[in-house]
């Protein structure tokens, strides 16, 4: 599998290190540039592993998709199906239905932020939010854990797909989600024949002057994330791992079993893991439904995530990378059991679902249980802090694992949320 | 203050360089053959067009933080340079950078208070009247419709209607109380050209109509009075004093409002709406006594009336007629010291990087504010102003704290904002550029895209700037920018095509015309650091620039292009500091 680093030609960025040894006795400056952080790699024995985070933004019905409340004034019309697992999803979800021998779904996730900023920052981090400090998100910090293990990896280890993601916080903009659309397209990649490769390592030269200058004057930490951020640009610019983002390589028949649009966009989180990127999430937005819910789930909400996230498992299973890989699906929280007058669902955060399955994480399950009306959790509530050390026991990272804040404050990864024991029975 | 920056400008530019740079933009400044150093050794009397003195409000902010300084045990970092704090003004109150010709009239300056004649060319000189509107009227716009306001699918925003309003606005200086109240009670059509357009609609224009006016509620008393109550909207929020009734209260003032939709003849799309008020017949269908209800975690159903936010009740009728609730509201409001507080807190932290209180639109009991009397005397000061905004701006930027120098010392190392620490200006906060403020100063400094109508300029940009708008997709419109210092947007400076007009060689271009002058490579090479970071290159930059004059062999445009890219480019370059 690691043989996928294939010895870099053309311009990466060693090469564009020994050319900056070059045109450093031409310019005089100094050149530690782009010495790309190698944390951890100590402690940890090699570690292949990676994850791909399903978001579903605006906060999901759970209740329609994942834990059905049939014939209840709260069920609505779906209908609860059987699966190749041992619990019943929902109808519109018959490609899921055949690949949950390898989810679990965890039916008591119970958290209290039902605005979706502020649940998008906790399900993300761990973390409520706090106006003094950022804290960094699940890409961020499972990128910085395992980034250590990716020797000869060139290209951004956390990539964000049709979406934004959530920030690195104190960990520095070295660890922010490099944002791409589901086709994988990068805009402004550079012709490789538009400058001379030494003329840019000419400017690059002259460039580092500058910032160097300007670091040197104290002038905060904008300028420093700033000049970390080159490195990688170049890196991006010249990777031939950059190859992964081309979706479009792909054969036509494995391109229609995803689907466009957030398919596609799955099918890029597949060639990145595949690559050796650590992390990689995949955004699947518009599930705020207040209105009409039932009518656009089944005709395209669901149709569209079916085909999609059916095919990501099933294509990760028979490549061999389902055993190393961690799928998480989830949103910022659930929506009210109750159908409300728009025949929409409104915010729930007191009891709903996510989903997860691969590196290790036991399948063909439902862990916990909500009550007969889906409005509360009747077993042990799990938040995102739990989650989170799940998947991190999942992907092999210690949850003794302790960051520092920029004040020094001492963090501990997951916000010490307590690893889902069933996942790993 | 130091005097050797400007001494620098000057010799940076010599009169034999500016007699030859190419005609209109550097002579057109500096006039006549005359030389700088000349003219300005004779002033130092007050300039043409009177001398504005240091406003009073000035001093208050000065001894107010002058005071946490003390209280604190912390030492200011020395005054900035003035180039650069030249710099930091042109892009806090136009959202661009100086050109080389405009910082050079700053430096040539030598009357003692040529920082206040600047500010005041800025905000009061007709030159400058459209860009300031542009400039507050893009970032009004995000603020009141975000980024991505008018772009969603099916949009029933106008956001070319939205930005005609507050261009309008801000070219007049309307204080900003009207603006406020016409924000909140506009009624009349949301698209330029329509009968009774009115572009203020465009606020509200998509926060009423759905879930019964609870975008309008958050965003009112969030964006004008620094209260946060969506989250009270369900539930009664722990660290917050507003309770859910109150959100109900106040979401009561919304209900008489629609936003109707006007179809383009013949289709179901939408071509505008028009904002009306309309008699509330009220949950319980008294419209005498028009109620809403909610409900409780616990499932209790409670009912409300209008209530505003200080306890005051109006009438409860619904009919328009009796009482309009939105113009009862914005009655309400123009009493309101939150308001006054919220507006001095908003542009406190756009020149100061940081407001008084993390985030800036939260202002209720539970939030901690830095310097809560400051805050509450600049709210009183600016409201016997009669809310010019103006005078706000001019207050700030004259005053001590925002002069100082980026630079941190050990003696205000603690003061870092960055691992969240309340803010305590000792020092200027760098900050990174916003997108709007790259283009434009791209545009204006380097004069890059400036090709085609002004239309056809205002698509480009409008197009530049949604690449980095990434909307989340929600019924609030949450959204974020890519423009934050990563990767993409470092790919698009290095290579995208912005870049390549600001840094091009072809006939005509701003490059090319400073690489044709006769002046001596090395002078080019000033006017190149001149233009980008406001300062004198530095020796070794003089070397470096020597160095890619020889791998150029010996062409200087094209060691330019390399330089100008590299400048561009930099840190320095694109953190305001």
């Amino acid at each position: 599998m690691w043989n996928r680093f294939a010895t870099p030609s053309g311009m990466d960025r060693r090469h564009f290190m020994s050319h900056m040894a070059g045109a450093s006795a031409l310019m005089g400056s100094s050149l530690a540039m782009g010495n790309s952080l190698r944390l951890h790699a100590d402690e940890m024995k090699k570690n292949n592993k990676s994850a791909i985070l399903l978001w579903m933004g605006g906060g999901p019905a759970t209740i329609d998709l994942w834990d059905l409340k049939p014939g209840t004034s709260n069920g609505g019309p779906f209908k609860p199906i059987a699966t190749s697992g041992s619990a019943q999803i929902c109808e519109h979800l018959p490609l899921m239905a055949k690949q949950m021998h390898n989810m679990a779904i965890v039916r008591s996730m119970s958290t209290r932020e039902a605005d979706h900023n502020r649940g998008r920052y906790y399900m993300h981090t761990g973390f409520v939010p706090d106006p003094n400090i950022e804290h960094p998100s699940y890409g961020s910090v499972i990128a910085h854990e395992l980034m250590g293990q990716r020797e000869g990896l060139t290209i951004p280890p956390f990539v964000s797909v049709g979406g934004a993601s959530e920030g690195p916080g104190f960990l520095g903009m070295a660890w922010a989600p490099f944002a791409v659309s589901n086709n994988g397209r990068v805009r402004d990649l550079g012709s490789p024949d538009s400058l001379d490769q030494q003329r840019l390592m000419q400017r690059m030269a002259a460039l580092n002057m500058i910032e160097t200058g300007f670091n040197n004057q104290k002038r905060g930490s904008a300028g420093e994330d700033h000049r970390k951020i080159l490195g990688k640009t170049l890196d991006v610019m010249t990777s031939k791992q950059m190859e992964a983002f081309k979706v479009d390589k792909e054969p036509a028949e494995v391109r229609e079993r995803y689907g466009r649009g957030f398919g596609e966009g799955c099918l890029l989180a597949r060639r990145l893991v595949e690559a050796g990127v650590p992390f990689v999430e995949v955004d699947l937005g518009g599930w705020d439904m207040h209105m009409n819910i039932h009518t656009t789930l089944s005709t395209t909400k669901l149709p569209e995530l079916d085909k999609a996230m059916s095919a990501l498992m099933e294509d990760l299973a028979q490549r061999g990378l389902l055993e190393n890989t961690a799928v998480i699906w989830m949103g910022e929280f659930g929506r009210t059991p109750r159908i409300n007058g728009d025949a929409g669902r409104d915010h729930w955060a007191r009891a709903w679902s996510t989903v997860v399955g691969g590196a290790g994480i036991k399948g063909g399950i439902a862990v916990g249980a909500t009550n007969e009306d889906g409005t509360e959790i009747a077993s042990e509530p799990y938040s995102s802090e739990d989650l989170m050390a799940s998947v991190c026991k999942a992907l092999g990272i210690s949850l003794e694992t302790t960051f520092q804040s920029r004040s020094g404050r001492p963090m501990k990864i997951a916000n010490g949320g307590k690893i889902i024991t069933e996942l790993f029975a | 203050m130091s005097s050797s920056p400007l001494k620098t400008m000057l010799r940076i530019c010599s009169p034999r360089f500016i007699v030859t740079m190419v005609a209109g933009f550097a002579l057109m400044v500096l006039g006549a053959v005359t030389s700088p150093i000349v003219s300005a050794a004779t002033s130092g009397s007050p300039q043409k067009g009177g001398s504005p003195s240091v406003p009073p409000q000035v001093e208050k902010i000065n001894t107010s933080i002058a005071a946490t300084w003390k209280d604190y045990s912390l030492k200011p970092s020395p005054m900035e340079d003035d180039l650069k704090w030249c710099r930091r003004v042109f892009l806090n109150i136009l959202g661009r950078i100086p050109s080389f010709e405009e910082i050079q009239e700053f430096a040539k300056d030598k009357s003692p208070n040529r920082k206040q004649l600047l500010v005041d060319r800025l905000l009061n000189d007709d030159r400058y009247t459209e860009e300031y509107a542009a400039n507050w009227s893009t970032i009004w716009a995000n603020v009141l419709i975000g980024r991505n306001g008018g772009m969603e699918d099916r949009s029933l925003t106008n956001r070319e209607g939205m930005l005609k309003y507050l261009r309008d606005c801000f070219a007049r200086n309307r204080p900003y109380n009207d603006m406020v109240y016409e924000l909140v009670t506009a009624t009349g059509s949301s698209k330029p050209g329509t009968e009774n357009f009115n572009g203020a609609t465009n606020f509200l224009a998509m926060k009423v109509n759905e879930e019964e006016g609870v975008q309008a509620t958050s965003a009112v008393s969030r964006t004008f009075l620094g209260l946060q109550v969506q989250c009270t909207q369900c539930h009664n929020h722990p660290f917050n004093e507003w309770k859910q009734q109150k959100f109900w209260e106040f979401n009561a003032f919304f209900r008489q409002t629609k936003s109707l939709r006007r179809f383009i003849s013949g289709t179901r799309d939408v071509a505008h709406i028009e904002l009306v008020d309309e008699d509330f017949s009220g949950e319980s269908r008294r419209p005498d006594k028009a109620d809403l209800f909610y409900q409780m975690r616990n499932g209790v159903t409670k009912v409300a009336y209008p209530v505003f936010v200080d306890g005051t009740a109006i009438d409860k009728s619904g009919y328009v007629q009796q009482i309009n609730r939105r113009q009862e509201l914005g009655k309400l409001m123009m009493q309101s010291p939150y308001m006054d507080k919220m507006i001095v807190n908003r542009m406190w932290a756009h020149f100061m990087t940081y407001g008084f209180t993390r985030p800036i639109d939260d202002l209720g009991p539970h939030n901690p504010s830095s310097n809560p009397e400051l805050l509450e005397e600049l709210g009183k000061e600016f409201r016997n102003s009669s809310y010019d905004l103006k005078q706000l701006m001019t207050w700030i930027v004259l005053s001590d704290p925002y002069q100082r120098s980026s630079r941190i010392t050990a003696d205000n190392v603690t003061d870092d904002p960055t691992v969240g620490e309340p803010p305590r200006f000792t020092h200027f906060y760098a900050k990174q550029m916003r997108a709007e403020e790259l283009y434009q100063s791209l545009v204006v400094a380097t004069q890059a895209d400036r090709k085609g109508s002004l239309e056809e300029q205002e698509q480009r940009r409008s197009n530049w700037l949604r690449q980095f708008v990434v909307a989340f997709g929600t019924d609030e419109g949450d959204e974020t920018s890519t423009f934050n210092g990563s990767i993409p947007q470092s790919l698009m400076m290095f290579n995208g095509d912005l870049m390549k007009e600001a840094t091009s060689l072809e006939a005509g271009s701003w490059l090319q015309r400073i690489s044709t002058t006769a002046a001596p490579a090395a002078e080019k090479v000033q006017y190149l650091f001149a233009a980008g970071l406001a300062r004198k290159a530095k020796p070794e930059e003089l070397n470096t620039a020597k160095s890619l004059l020889d791998a150029r062999k010996n062409d200087t445009a094209a060691m330019l292009q390399d330089l100008w890219w590299a400048i561009l480019n930099s840190n320095e370059f694109i953190i305001n500091h």
